[in-house]
């Protein structure tokens, strides 16, 4: 029996050596907390305030938000819905992607999904990592999103950030590496208030990217119980049929 | 076993044979006592096909198969429609467990060598079936519209155009279309819902098969060589109620294990639903990685390992195609004079240790992007896995067996 598994050890051996590099920035946690409804609606808050000029949701609509997150109706006209929409509505916008174009240099994304196809940290270091850059139009350019279009809206928030360089290799090969931000012009929110800020945000877009998360989850402990019972049972028979069999 | 029956079931059995079919297939099925935990994947398959027919059609009824509403069709059925999160994830999810339970399905028939005489057409039905499953999935895959189905199957379809001299116009008729657009999704979502139906037919002429010839077990012996007076196998005990039973326990199981995927990762991580694929179809945007479905990367893996010749990828479509079709010879490569792994010598043992690692490995591969050492790699796995089946006519007859026992090891 060792001969079979000495074979398979040496033959995934090599398996080692790929698996290491990868690279990339490195994500920040964004430690967000769905069971929080209040940093949900604080998130949905922001949002359809500072992002949803350009940034649809327009897979969800305003009601079945307002009904996951605990808003209410009157609060949900007043305070979520800018435009002359009714709570029945999808999240679309007004702006027209070949503004996005115009603008930007690209049309801004529907962000329903972006937690599904990027990840909750990639959004949360994203929010996070803008830098000043005077070669991009808007002055700012970002870490995990290299030459984004977009500007820094939070950006009188956070404050004003600078990258921070590192010298990586030696000689002809001796270069600068962007090692990170560092904050040098503090905005009208603390940098933990600004944390908060954007863990609500991303909290709020983790919602929207899978928006029966809970849900599913409070079902899939009763169904797995259910199952639970049922082996018992099943197991049960099996043992009582099988008790002749030799 | 002709006892008359009477009342309805008689005025029944008059017109249609219910009882003669029960018996044969159910109640006077004898199938070997010793089947132990590999046997289950394959009512599990079953199980599985009827999951996704049902969680099928009722997606259908939602679904809008146009390159402009299936994207957004899809969200509509996950956030609008009543429990329709359930029945996608459900879909989604089966879709992965599928070609698991099969996978795991045909490594018993590897374990017993139940492709070996008198089951070498039961075999073939099942490669069959293996065909029209990826077939299937494949066709699926395109349906939500997202980048990944997109691409893939771009990816996919461009095989055809490497055929010599027929290909291009091959490709295009496969599309309908110079890419894949509006067009291919209506046809594909055509096939997808015809196939199912084919692979229910083609598993009925399975299961008739395999009840012709009678059930393999661990041991790889015949039960049907030892009789009792009334002709009844002496190691066989009749499938209903002992195997249905025991079957169920094994349902339970596998839905617990499906259940914990389906309510609390139905992404799995990015293997059962593809991050990418969160994103919509941009036909002008082509992703940094394309790779298919966990369940096709082996075969993947085997198509970018094998080097273009004169500009053409036509050998490594051969190549890809070749690992599948290979197991419909398997019944004629394996010489060796016991069926099942337990009385196999060590080189058989190992042999299909290789395999098992390759495949894993070339679907491990499969995902990743292609670096040389990565290709090299999937080369080099790719040689062991055909060497698995071209070499075993020779190994498979030179290794040593142990004897096989006259009945059945409990």
């Amino acid at each position: 029996m060792s001969k079979p598994i000495a074979a398979l050890i040496l033959l995934l051996s090599p398996m080692l050596a790929f698996g290491a590099g990868g690279g990339g920035v490195h994500l920040e946690k964004a430690k967000i907390d769905l069971d929080d409804k209040e940093s949900l609606q604080r998130g949905a808050q922001y949002y359809v305030d500072r992002c949803m000029g350009c940034h649809s949701l327009k897979y969800h609509r305003y009601n079945r938000m307002a009904q996951d997150l605990g808003i209410d109706e009157a609060d949900l006209r007043a305070d979520f819905i800018h435009d002359n929409g009714q709570p029945g509505d999808l999240m679309e916008i007004a702006m027209r992607p070949e503004d996005g174009e115009k603008w930007f240099g690209t049309a801004t994304p529907d962000l329903t999904l972006v937690t599904r196809w990027r990840s909750p940290d990639w959004v949360y270091t994203y929010l996070k990592s803008f830098y000043v850059d005077p070669n991009r139009p808007y002055g700012v350019n970002n870490l995990v999103f290299p030459d984004v279009g977009m500007p820094h809206v939070l950006g009188g928030l956070q404050g004003v950030q600078k990258a921070v360089y590192e010298e990586k290799g030696h000689g002809d090969e001796a270069h600068q590496v962007i090692e990170g931000v560092e904050l040098v012009e503090p905005g009208t929110l603390s940098p933990q208030e600004y944390d908060q800020m954007a863990r609500d945000l991303t909290a709020f877009l983790t919602y929207i990217g899978d928006p029966v998360m809970q849900e599913r989850r409070d079902l899939g402990v009763k169904v797995l119980l259910f199952l639970g019972v049922l082996f018992v049972f099943a197991y049960a028979l099996k043992k009582e049929y099988w008790k002749d069999v030799h | 076993m002709s006892t008359e029956t009477t009342g309805f079931l008689g005025w029944i059995d008059k017109r249609f044979p219910l009882t003669k079919v029960w018996n044969e297939h159910l109640a006077q099925y004898y199938a070997p006592k010793n089947l132990n935990f590999w046997s289950f994947f394959g009512s599990l398959a079953i199980l599985v096909l009827v999951i996704q027919i049902l969680s099928g059609v009722w997606l259908a009824m939602s679904y809008k198969p146009s390159a402009d509403g299936a994207f957004a069709s899809v969200e509509y059925i996950m956030r609008d429609v009543e429990w329709g999160w359930l029945i996608r994830y459900i879909h989604s999810t089966g879709a992965s467990a599928f070609f698991l339970v099969i996978y795991l399905h045909m490594f018993r028939a590897l374990l017993w060598g139940s492709y070996r005489k008198p089951r070498e057409l039961l075999w073939m039905i099942g490669v069959v079936i293996y065909l029209a499953m990826m077939a299937t999935a494949f066709f699926g895959y395109l349906l939500p519209w997202g980048q990944m189905s997109y691409w893939g199957a771009q990816v996919i379809v461009n095989l055809f155009a490497a055929v010599p001299n027929v290909g291009p116009d091959l490709a295009v008729w496969v599309r309908g279309d110079y890419v894949i657009s509006d067009v291919t999704l209506n046809r594909f979502y055509a096939l997808h819902f015809l196939l199912p139906f084919i692979l229910a037919a083609l598993v009925f002429v399975h299961i008739v098969a395999l009840h012709r010839v009678g059930s393999n077990n661990p041991d790889g012996i015949e039960i049907k060589e030892k009789k009792d007076a009334n002709g009844i196998p002496l190691d066989g005990i009749p499938f209903h109620p002992y195997y249905t039973v025991k079957d169920l326990t094994g349902v339970v199981v596998f839905l617990a294990f499906f259940s914990i995927i389906l309510f609390f990762a139905p992404g799995f991580g990015g293997l059962f639903l593809e991050p990418p694929n969160f994103q919509p179809a941009n036909p002008l945007q082509t992703p940094a990685h394309i790779a298919p479905v966990w369940y096709f990367t082996p075969y993947y893996a085997m198509l970018r390992a094998v080097p273009p010749i004169a500009g053409s990828q036509f050998p490594g479509v051969v190549v890809m195609f070749s690992a599948i079709l290979v197991f419909f010879f398997l019944p004629w490569l394996d010489r060796s004079p016991v069926k099942s792994i337990r009385y196999k010598g060590i080189v058989s043992k190992v042999a299909l240790g290789i395999f098992v690692v390759s495949f894993v490995v070339l679907a491990w591969l499969g995902m990743l992007s292609s670096t040389p050492l990565r290709t090299l790699a999937a080369q080099v796995f790719t040689v062991l896995y055909f060497a698995f089946f071209l070499l075993m006519p020779i190994y498979s007859k030179l290794d040593k067996t142990k004897p096989v026992p006259e009945r059945v090891t409990l």
